[in-house]
């Protein structure tokens, strides 16, 4: 069965709240640390979303972001786009890529909670 | 066999055959501006008439007199024209800008306008060319009494004529000549090209004249150059005498230096006459080619003579009694010619040159000052005026070389008499030269140099000339005037034992120099004479020369045509003026003579009578004539003023540049700093954020009720507390880097052992070490090595590298290897890794702020500052921190410190 939501994240501590709390709310999570990583997970693991951090090693996340929408297989998935800096000029170029919606850290954990779950199309609890 | 009725008609047929050559040499010059007669040899050719019968004649007679002395008189103008040509460069510059026609008015223009100075130069140069004239009559006189004294029957109609009637006849002929040839009109810029191209032949002439005795008595009669010295020898005649290159010579020298510059004929020649700047150029050589040739038998010649003539034959008479004696009739009249077109050549440009400064300087002041009005009379009033003050000038100069001629009688030989004058006009030199390139010299100045040099000359050398014919004289020589011993003429204030001609040289020079100078620093000049000295003195500073059109004032066009008409003629004046006024763009008769015209105009006027009558005449003409000085005055200083002005300006607009770009560099630096802040900023708000991110999110976890076994619990509130830890440190370094760069310093540099702070950095990461499986290669190691620096921030800055070189080691079995050791006077330690390196684009980054490889390993703790932070550490103790060279594959960082 493909995973919920798949995590692009480098920083450990960080990545593992994310997955705790997604966890929790009842999705399969799968994890990845660089952008190399995320490209080949999507690809992969055909995730129902991806939670996706801006400042990865290797590949940027805007990069990562990029060429998912460029991939005929891929472009229809949704991506949250999570972001240290959360200023206007990174959510602009999210945007511009076809991101789906933005998290800014630090970040309350409802909304994440609530902004994947808009993505995968449900309205409250498990699946 | 040659008989002087023969010779006479010869010289007059000669006379003609020049007439006719002027003739056509003036209306070829008129048709064509580039024929042969506007050419550089034709230029050179001219400036030959430096070479008269004295030369022809004399040079022998002064070799076999005084030896080599006579080589003097060519070594002076060679040296002028070959090391002195930029001073005739200047000269001629200036002639051809400022119109001048004479010595006089180049004097006279040069300080100030000033037409008392022209009058005294006028004088000057009048008086000390009459004996030089009355040498070229002697010459010609002795020629002619040579042919007919040469054999029987020889006189002819001279039977019965003495030396006297000769020469009256010989200078009435001259003048009449002159008359004809150099008065025909008054031209512009008084060039008569006529008169130069028959110059030019009459050089070739005498030069050809002068080569054919040369060859003929050099190898026909003596046998060659050897033959002619040995024989010499043998007969005892010094050749090479001791005191040949004394004092004397030396004066001699300088005094033809001098007449080939001050001489008027030679000024006329080479200044006036002069078409073309660029002909100087090769007059520069050829003029003396000229004078060697001119030279190269004057020694044979004279000794041939003196070995096989007559005892008490006239030496200054060899050149034509050995082709005589010889019975070379052919030679013989053509040397008697040679000598005779020497003659002609002197008279005909000096006395042109003398009457036009007569004319111009003289006469004409005296008219314009007596009548009041000089455009009454018929329309050609001034140029008939100008023509016939000329020829009567003409007349006057010969009657006074006759009457010198006559007075001091045929004992003396030719040299001495030109040596008169060539001391004469040398008075001029100081002058020129300080009117050249001296801006202070004054016309007072000058004007009391000249004359007192002029005082000088007459009383110890051309009074000399007449001892022998007048016994006041003889006593006074003697005597001194009313008994007074030193000012006795040859023994001037008690200087004894010179040679009569050093005496006066250097008496007349020196104080003409000394007058010059001295009042030229005691008195101030006139507006007037400050700018002329600064168009003569800057005549090669292009643009910095005001042309100086000073008369103000208003005048009709009207006026002014009556006097341009009156001065330049009918068809020069209509030009002018119809020139004028089509640059204005209205009709001749509307034309409204503006400042710079009246300037033009009083430039043109100069040219035909000298630049102090065409002010003078130009001023009567123009309304409010009175020059006023205060004008003048006021008119310089506020030049002055406009030229200090835009100095000033032109300074303030440099400092106003400099400012600006000051302002530019600080600006861009501002803006690079704000730059640098913004990123920082960024930087420092990304790196709280990560762990503000996890600290929030696990707190948030934590809160909510239930669920966390303790486990969890445990795990969640250990990494809140990392990194909480991790923000505090963050804020440390923060703090010390920001300390670091206001440059303030949290510890004193002292002695430290720099290879004992390494070994505790190694001690402290021994842990980190063994917990990565790192292992530690230790290369060569030195042993203590003082530095001036802090033990602990020195440990830190070997743990950030030592632990920088774990945490970003990948490779499977990790290895670092320090080294350390002392070269040229450097405590020197590198730590390498055999991790993947730093990318080569990443090399400069890595010591910037927040700067973290992109290879990082799994240990995010950094902040990104601490290479910043060690970098800064060992520059405060004078070291280096860069990355080095490696021997493993990884990245090597190299520390330098000097050693204490």
């Amino acid at each position: 069965m493909a995973i919920d939501v798949l995590i692009a994240e480098d920083e450990p501590s960080i990545l593992e709240s994310l997955e705790f709390i997604l966890r929790r709310a009842g999705w399969s999570v799968s994890a990845v640390t660089d952008g190399d990583a995320a490209l080949e997970g999507v690809r992969r693991l055909r995730p129902r979303m991806l939670l996706l951090d801006v400042m990865l090693p290797k590949r940027s996340g805007f990069d990562v972001l990029k060429l998912v929408r460029a991939d005929a297989a891929l472009q229809g998935i949704p991506v949250l786009i999570l972001t240290a800096k959360g200023q206007q000029q990174d959510r602009r170029i999210a945007t511009e890529l076809g991101a789906d919606a933005f998290v800014t850290k630090p970040y309350a954990n409802a909304d994440v909670v609530g902004a994947v779950r808009q993505l995968l199309g449900e309205n409250a609890g498990s699946p | 066999m040659l008989s002087a009725d023969f010779v006479i008609i010869s010289a007059v047929v000669y006379v003609g055959l020049l007439f006719v050559l002027a003739y056509f040499g003036d209306r070829r010059a008129r048709q064509s501006k580039t024929s042969f007669l506007h050419s550089p040899a034709v230029y050179t050719l001219s400036i030959s008439v430096y070479c008269t019968s004295w030369t022809f004649y004399g040079a022998v007679g002064n070799a076999a007199r005084s030896g080599l002395e006579f080589l003097t008189i060519y070594l002076g103008p060679t040296i002028v024209f070959v090391g002195w040509w930029f001073v005739l460069r200047k000269l001629v510059r200036i002639g051809r800008t400022q119109a001048i026609t004479s010595i006089a008015d180049l004097l006279s223009s040069r300080y100030g306008k000033s037409n008392r100075l022209a009058v005294l130069i006028t004088l000057i140069a009048v008086i000390g060319i009459t004996p030089y004239i009355a040498l070229q009559l002697k010459a010609i006189t002795s020629s002619i009494q040579a042919v007919a004294a040469s054999s029987e029957g020889a006189r002819g109609s001279l039977a019965g004529v003495d030396d006297g009637a000769l020469a009256f006849g010989i200078a009435a002929g001259m003048a009449l000549f002159t008359i004809l040839f150099g008065t025909r009109n008054v031209d512009a810029k008084e060039q008569h090209h006529g008169v130069v191209a028959a110059i030019a032949f009459e050089a070739v002439v005498k030069l050809t004249a002068l080569l054919a005795v040369g060859v003929f008595v050099t190898f026909g009669l003596g046998g060659g150059f050897d033959a002619i010295y040995s024989r010499a020898a043998a007969a005892g005649i010094e050749i090479y005498s001791d005191d040949t290159f004394g004092s004397r010579f030396l004066a001699m020298t300088i005094l033809s230096a001098a007449a080939i510059i001050c001489l008027p004929r030679q000024f006329q020649i080479t200044v006036v006459e002069n078409s073309n700047e660029n002909h100087l150029r090769t007059a520069g050589w050829a003029f003396p080619a000229y004078l060697l040739l001119m030279s190269i038998f004057t020694m044979p010649i004279a000794l041939y003579g003196l070995t096989n003539m007559p005892a008490g034959a006239n030496p200054d008479m060899f050149v034509l009694t050995l082709p005589l004696a010889a019975g070379q009739s052919g030679l013989a009249l053509l040397a008697f010619i040679g000598g005779f077109s020497s003659a002609t050549s002197m008279i005909i440009v000096a006395s042109i040159a003398l009457s036009i400064m007569v004319s111009n300087h003289i006469i004409m002041p005296i008219v314009l000052r007596s009548s009041s009005g000089i455009g009454q009379g018929d329309g050609r009033g001034v140029t008939r005026l100008l023509l016939i003050s000329r020829r009567i000038s003409i007349a006057l100069i010969l009657t006074l070389g006759f009457l010198y001629f006559s007075l001091t009688g045929d004992s003396d030989a030719l040299a001495p008499i030109g040596l008169i004058s060539f001391a004469g006009v040398a008075q001029f030199l100081p002058a020129i030269l300080a009117g050249l390139y001296w801006r202070e010299a004054s016309l007072k100045g000058a004007a009391s140099g000249v004359f007192i040099g002029f005082v000088v000359w007459a009383w110890t050398m051309f009074l000399p000339s007449f001892e022998t014919v007048s016994p006041v004289v003889a006593r006074l020589m003697v005597e001194g005037p009313w008994g007074v011993g030193f000012l006795r003429p040859e023994h001037l204030f008690g200087l004894d034992g010179l040679d009569p001609l050093v005496h006066s040289v250097f008496w007349s020079l020196f104080l003409n120099v000394f007058m010059l100078v001295v009042v030229s620093l005691f008195t101030t000049q006139s507006a007037l004479e400050r700018i002329q000295a600064t168009v003569f003195v800057d005549i090669f500073r292009r643009g910095a020369v005001p042309q100086g059109n000073f008369i103000r004032g208003s005048a009709t066009a009207n006026d002014l045509y009556f006097v341009a008409e009156r001065v330049l003629g009918e068809r020069r004046a209509a030009a002018l003026f119809e020139t004028a006024a089509r640059e204005s763009g209205v009709e001749p008769a509307q034309l409204d003579p503006s400042p710079e015209f009246i300037g033009r105009l009083e430039r043109e006027l100069a040219g035909s009578i000298g630049a102090a009558s065409a002010h003078v005449m130009l001023s009567k003409v123009v309304s409010g004539s009175d020059v006023s000085l205060e004008e003048v005055m006021q008119m310089a200083d506020e030049t002055q003023q406009v030229i200090q002005y835009s100095q000033q300006l032109e300074l303030t607009s440099a400092e106003l540049r400099s400012t600006a770009q000051k302002l530019e560099d600080a600006n861009a630096q501002l803006r690079e700093l704000d730059g640098q802040k913004d990123d920082f900023l960024s930087q420092v708000s990304h790196e709280v954020r990560t762990p503000m991110t996890s600290i929030r999110s696990f707190s948030e976890i934590l809160l909510e009720p239930g669920e966390l076994d303790d486990g969890q619990r445990q795990r969640f509130v250990s990494t809140i507390h990392q990194e909480s830890l991790r923000l505090t440190k963050l804020l440390d370094e923060i703090l010390d880097l920001s300390a670091l760069e206001r440059g303030e310093r949290a510890w004193e540099n002292r002695p430290t052992d720099a290879e004992a702070a390494l070994e505790r950095a190694l001690s402290v990461c021994d842990a980190l070490l063994r917990q990565r499986g790192m292992s530690v290669e230790l290369g060569p190691r030195t042993r203590t090595a003082m530095v001036d620096g802090d033990p602990d921030r020195l440990c830190q800055v070997f743990i950030n590298l030592i632990s920088n070189a774990v945490k970003y080691n990948d490779a499977e079995q990790p290895v670092m290897r320090v080294s350390s050791l002392v070269r040229s006077g450097h405590y020197v330690v590198d730590i390498a890794d055999n991790g993947g390196g730093i990318a080569k684009g990443e090399r400069k980054l890595i010591f910037r702020k927040f700067s973290r490889g992109r290879r990082s390993g799994t240990d995010q703790s950094g902040a990104g500052l601490g290479l910043t932070i060690s970098r800064q550490i060992v520059a405060r103790m004078n070291g280096t921190l860069e990355l080095a060279p490696s021997a493993l594959p990884g990245a090597c960082f190299r520390v330098r410190l000097p050693l204490i």
